[in-house]
């Protein structure tokens, strides 16, 4: 067969075939243009302010390497101004996060960007080999991917970074908005659709003073590269020679994602269009369900075009939710800890239930506390912790209502949720709650 | 009767790596001809790597019906495979056919 020539230099060979147009183009075409692609989505959307501050939410994975990549390209290239940080959450796996943190470390250096790590140590009291130890082998799953979920914008606020950006690609969101339509969650679409999220707590600060303060529920969430295809994603690091750090398969943790994704990757080889058309598809979508857009009516950004959706305690958000943590591959740090910690824990545990449940009703006034504090003086309210079993969403349940998501804001922490409390909260006092038995076993004590 | 072989070089990244010994690169000597006597393709390549090289028994996180699995990226010389035939391209003594998969987290 012979050789294609590029589309736009005309005198290279033709490297890619690109999946949204099928233009052929060779590789130094390609990297200019995607870099120009994602330039013309940050700009037309007017995403940052000039100088402001940003953090980039680093995983060390592809996505996350690119964006880091482009943006310190483009920042120097526009001028921007952009004051970039890197920011990696470390979950407090032991062995987990190793090899993904020294990737992010190299990072670090060559795009010459700062590193901050943040802990869940840090941020909620406990990291995940503790939630292990606390709560022995079933459900620590859940409990990673609910923390994971405002960890970044936890990180941010503690960095005093008020906008984190996130790898979240095409594909992505495609397959986000094809499992919100397969749910019929159609009020998530404006959330998986919108480049820039934030909580109505946030857009109201902005619109009422412009404050500068950053708390976490305040933290702007967006995607710079929701248009770009995965595909172009993991060309643009190969042919730049971008190093980067590839867990497991993501088809290993949740099979109602991975059903998606195949079903994306799919469409794709036989029309790979598709991919920007479901996106394009759930944006229109989102425009037409009520009250699905949160905007920022204020002043502050009266002269933008872009529609500012609401984070969520959204599930779906989680890039695969807990990855590869989850254990269930062979040879998983995590499955090897729990199963070694899973004997003398279980047996424990059942037993501590037991005796905190008298206590619980004494303690109703239930200590508001700060969140990050891991004393244990929270009191016992009586929020169950909702299992994958008991959960609302996305099951019809006969005898209730019909779920109308009413986003509101955590009692506790103001994070934008649709329960009274969210579910970082109910986790944490649960393990809070357990934490030292001692505190417990002298009773009702006020904490 | 030794039939002849043809020498290329394979490259497995983006996590697919994980599958194949965890080492990316491998130089692979194969059977110049498939069965039916027709010059060794990728489809025959990709048949050859999986009874030969992957030592993993999770076999369809790379090859279903025959093919790579959607989400893994082929390129042939460093150019997408789509543009040099797909499965149909006939390998060349020296080629570098790299795997790159799309599929793995970060
Ligand atoms: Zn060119
Ligand atoms: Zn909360």
């Amino acid at each position: 067969m012979a050789p294609h020539v590029c589309e736009i230099c005309q005198t290279a060979r033709a490297q890619i075939l690109r999946p949204k147009n099928h233009a052929r183009i060779c590789a130094p075409c390609f990297i200019s243009t995607f870099e120009a692609e994602v330039a013309e989505t940050i700009m037309s959307t007017e995403l940052f302010q000039p100088g402001e501050k940003v953090a980039i939410g680093a995983s060390g994975g592809k996505d996350s390497t690119v964006l880091a990549s482009v943006l310190k390209t483009l920042n120097d290239r526009h001028d921007w101004k952009l004051d970039l940080v890197l920011l990696s959450i470390d979950e407090g796996i032991t062995g987990y996060r190793d090899h993904s943190l020294e990737a992010v470390k190299r990072h670090s250096a060559a795009y010459d960007l700062p590193l901050k790590i943040v802990s869940y140590q840090e941020l909620y009291g406990w990291s995940m080999d503790q939630v292990v130890a606390q709560i022995g082998k079933k459900g620590n799953c859940t409990y990673c991917g609910v923390f994971r979920r405002q960890a970044l914008d936890r990180g941010a606020a503690m960095l005093g970074v008020g906008h984190v950006v996130t790898g979240h690609n095409a594909d992505d969101v495609a397959e986000t908005v094809l499992m919100n339509l397969l749910r019929g969650d159609l009020p998530r679409l404006s959330r998986a659709t919108n480049i820039l999220t934030h909580t109505p707590s946030a857009a109201k600060a902005t619109a009422d003073s412009c404050s500068q303060e950053v708390s976490f529920t305040d933290v702007k969430r967006s995607k710079p590269l929701m248009y770009a295809y995965e595909k172009e994603i993991v060309l643009y690091a190969h042919h730049k020679k971008l190093d980067y750090f590839s867990t497991e398969c993501i088809y290993s943790p949740e099979a109602f994602r991975g059903s998606a994704r195949t079903l994306i990757k799919n469409l794709e080889r036989i029309r790979p269009e598709s991919i920007l058309d479901v996106v394009r598809s759930g944006i229109d979508m989102a425009k037409l369900v009520p009250g699905g857009d949160i905007n920022c009516q204020g002043s502050c950004s009266s002269n933008k075009k872009q529609t500012v959706a609401a984070n969520a305690d959204n599930e779906e958000e989680a890039e695969g939710g807990c990855g590869s943590s989850n254990g269930k591959e062979s040879g998983g740090e995590m499955a090897q800890m729990e199963l070694k910690l899973q004997q003398d824990e279980l047996a424990e545990t059942s037993g501590m239930e037991t005796e905190i449940k008298l206590p619980a009703k004494v303690t109703q006034a239930a200590n508001k506390s700060d969140l990050s504090q891991n004393t244990a003086s929270t009191g016992m309210s009586s929020i169950p912790i909702r299992t994958k079993q008991t959960k609302s969403l996305g099951k019809p349940e006969r005898n209730v209502a019909p779920p109308k998501q009413k986003l509101g804001q955590c009692e506790r922490c103001g994070y934008l949720s649709s329960q009274a409390i969210c579910k970082a909260c109910v986790l944490l006092e649960g393990l809070n709650k357990a934490r030292p038995r001692t505190g417990i076993e002298v009773g009702g004590n006020p904490g | 009767m030794t039939s002849p072989t043809i020498e290329i070089k394979t490259e497995f990244t983006g996590g697919l790596e994980l599958l194949f010994s965890n080492q990316r690169k491998h130089k692979v000597s194969l059977p110049a001809t498939d069965l039916n006597g027709q010059p060794a393709n990728i489809t025959f390549l990709i048949q050859w790597l999986c009874e030969h090289l992957m030592k993993d028994p999770r076999k369809d996180m790379f090859v279903l019906e025959g093919s790579v699995r959607p989400g893994i990226l082929v390129l042939i010389n460093d150019a997408d495979w789509e543009l040099e035939g797909e499965e149909k391209y006939e390998l060349q003594a020296g080629d570098e056919i790299v795997f790159v998969s799309t599929l793995h987290g970060g």
